[in-house]
């Protein structure tokens, strides 16, 4: 179902882009998780040549840095899709059919939780709490944040994604 | 005349339609010619009658909600800037029964005013905490928290003021306060709220702080899915140090003390403190042993302080006003004001903060109204995903510490989540061990598998394979958690589990076959 998620080896570009990440947070108290996080945000994921690149320039292990980036939920080692929604799979907006709406985002955009469309225009994550709890079900889509959420409201945001068909 | 008008911009009004709201009422006013001048504030907590506009009229503050995109033309038109009357008119916020009956210290100036003015800050009791520290001094300040009673509102609820005491009497050298705001538990929202809606009472909390324990430097551990936290902290911060309230001269007092904020990466592990402090330090978010305590040797191995969101929020509350102010709310052991956070499939969710005292019961039914789904309530999870589901014949227990750990329960950080008759008790059994196994840290055994074969035995109760050999195997392996794993989320993961079994049997018993 991933076609285009396999990762493609990285530019000479995103090399430079890294290791001035990396100079850049080098002084700083345990610096790790800040890089893998501002090495994501440039580049969409942490690509598996990234690990030795940190290791080498921070002088830890490459067993150390995968084991970081493996440890968080939110690192990531290839790409995700154009949009990203996160649904809200904890207890309160399962107390407001949360699961329902679920099946029905995995039903229409025909993915699992943790895939992406065949055109990469969205990855569907789950997600445990945002806390919008008291406007349950919740979800974000990229940046934006979205409450009370019906499957027709769902619908409706998707197709203004643009990525993705109705 | 120019007219003032607040809309939101809390994450939770955000999501539902707060910013096109925003946009439509300067459009449509400059369309018709009306000058507005419009201000955002955090929540006042009242979700369900979110996006909530309240326009400034010589009667106060008239709030309109929950106002659509669409609503708005007509409300201009129908005299909403001079708080004329419309269906969607509430009248004047600080009125409303639901919020006139709380009792906000923590929450004092969420929704009132502008997160990022510090002028309206100050003007609403703001930094009159911090100066009162430096006047009485860092020995006088932690007695003062003492005193008050404050107990920790992350969840384990410990006396914060003995915490303090504890990093004070270290040797002296390096220290730090760290801001515990992963805030990860289902149910909760109160720490969101308060960074959105009030951020400098926070900085000031951790100031406070510093000052009491000697430490010049602080950290927020900020959880990844609050992006609109982030951003209003990150600016919170910088307008208070440009305001010389952070920096090498706190105030001009010598003192320096400065915060800085580390992003979380979607571990709910790394709430609990000592995994916090590794994901500071860089490292996968594994539990440490204690001994020694953070107070002790935390982050960087220097003495820590942790605490959380609220109770940093808190802690100018009972330096302006004083400890014996702060202390006479609440009962018996549980002194002060609890923000409780009331969510789920509830008609009125959102922030209630009281004296503690108040029981389940009245949370649910006289502020939330009951079920948003208009059918019975069933159940109420308080506390997280780590808190007892009670029934209602528990709905009379008062929200306070020691009285939900006599019914095997507990606070937490204080949120509840409301179930209707529709719930299937198993499934969220089930959900509570894949939760733990999902978000295990991997250290030890009990929590690591036993999770794994819990989620794996409660499924097959589900499709009735051997469900009374299961039974008896989730029961084990409950047992074996809560008694042999490492910290709070292997240990408390079956207290939803158990709760579930005994009060909800019945759920259990019908896959059973013949029964
Ligand atoms: C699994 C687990 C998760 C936790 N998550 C949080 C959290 O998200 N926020 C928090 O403040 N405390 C959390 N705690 C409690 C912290 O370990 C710690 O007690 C607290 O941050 C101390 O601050 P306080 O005394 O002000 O409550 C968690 C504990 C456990 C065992
Ligand atoms: S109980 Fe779970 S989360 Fe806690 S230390 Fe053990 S494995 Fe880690
Ligand atoms: S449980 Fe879904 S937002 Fe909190």
């Amino acid at each position: 179902m991933n076609p285009g998620a396999a990762p493609k080896p990285i530019t000479q570009a995103e090399r430079d882009e890294i290791l001035g990440i990396v100079t850049r947070h080098r002084d700083r108290p345990g610096p790790l998780i800040e890089i893998l996080h501002a090495v994501q945000d440039r580049l969409g994921c942490i690509p598996p040549e990234a690990v030795p690149l940190i290791a080498g320039a921070l002088n830890q292990s490459r067993a150390e840095v995968h084991g970081v980036v493996t440890f968080y939920h939110h690192f990531r080692t290839a790409p995700r899709g154009r949009h990203v929604l996160r649904l809200c799979r904890a207890e309160a907006c399962q107390s407001m059919r949360g699961r329902a709406l679920e099946q029905h985002a995995m039903r229409s955009l025909g993915i699992g939780l943790g895939e992406t469309t065949p055109d990469g225009g969205l990855t569907l994550e789950a997600v445990y709490c945002l806390g919008l709890c008291a406007c349950s079900p919740a979800a974000m889509i990229d940046d934006e944040v979205h409450g009370r959420l019906t499957p027709e409201r769902l619908d409706g945001l998707l197709r203004e994604t643009g990525g993705v068909k109705p | 005349m120019t007219v003032t008008v607040w809309v939101p911009r809390d994450a939770g009004a955000l999501a539902l339609g707060a910013e096109a709201i925003a946009r439509e009422l300067l459009s449509a006013a400059r369309a018709s010619g009306a000058a507005i001048r419009l201000r955002r504030n955090g929540s006042r907590g009242l979700y369900w009658l979110e996006p909530l506009v309240e326009v400034e009229c010589a009667a106060g503050r008239i709030a309109y909600g929950p106002v659509t995109e669409r609503d708005v033309p007509e409300l201009l038109e129908k005299g909403l800037l001079r708080g004329d009357a419309h269906p969607l008119r509430l009248g004047n916020i600080e009125e409303l029964p639901w919020l006139a009956s709380q009792q906000r210290l923590t929450f004092a100036r969420v929704g009132r005013i502008d997160p990022l003015d510090l002028d309206d800050y100050r003007a609403h009791g703001g930094y009159r905490g911090l100066l009162r520290a430096l006047e009485i001094g860092s020995a006088a300040t932690v007695v003062e928290v003492v005193d008050s009673g404050l107990r920790g509102r992350g969840g384990a609820a410990f006396p914060t003021g003995i915490k303090w005491q504890t990093v004070l009497k270290q040797p002296p050298g390096q220290r730090y306060i760290t801001c515990n705001a992963d805030e990860g538990d289902s149910g909760t929202f109160s720490d969101r709220m308060l960074m959105e809606g009030d951020p400098f009472s926070v900085i000031e909390g951790m100031t406070i702080a510093g000052i009491a324990v000697s430490a010049t430097c602080g950290y927020i551990y900020l959880r990844i899915e609050y992006p609109h936290a982030f951003r209003i902290m990150s600016a919170a911060i910088a307008a208070a140090r440009q305001a010389g309230y952070l920096g090498n001269d706190v105030c001009g007092s010598g003192h320096a003390f400065d915060i800085e904020i580390r992003l979380g990466a979607g571990a709910y592990i790394c709430g609990e403190e000592t995994s916090m402090l590794e994901s500071i330090e860089g490292r996968r978010g594994e539990i440490r042993v204690r001994p020694p305590l953070p107070a002790e040797k935390g982050l960087f191995g220097a003495p820590t302080v942790v605490n959380n969101v609220v109770t940093l929020a808190t802690v100018p509350v009972v330096l302006a006003s004083g400890a014996a102010a702060y202390r006479d709310f609440g009962q018996a052991r549980s002194r002060g004001t609890l923000p409780l956070q009331l969510a789920g499939n509830v008609r009125r969710g959102g922030l209630v903060e009281r004296a503690f005292g108040l029981t389940v019961r009245e949370l649910l039914y006289d502020y939330g109204g009951g079920s948003a789904s208009g059918r019975p309530i069933r159940a109420a999870q308080i506390g997280g995903p780590l808190g007892a589901y009670l029934p209602a014949s528990q709905f009379d227990t008062p929200l306070e510490y020691e009285a939900l750990a006599a019914i095997g329960a507990m606070l937490g950080h204080g949120g509840v989540v409301v179930f209707d008759d529709t719930v299937d008790m198993l499934e969220m059994a089930k959900y509570a061990m894949e939760f733990c196994a999902h978000e295990s840290c991997g250290k030890c055994t009990p929590c690591r598998i036993g999770s794994v074969r819990g989620a794996e035995a409660l499924g097959n109760i589900a499709r009735g394979i051997n469900p009374e050999g299961n039974l008896v195997l989730v029961e084990e392996l409950c047992d074996t958690m809560v008694q042999a794993s490492l910290c709070g989320l292997g240990g408390m993961a079956p207290f939803p589990v158990q709760s579930a079994l005994k009060h909800f049997s019945e759920d259990f018993r019908k896959r059973v076959p013949g029964s």
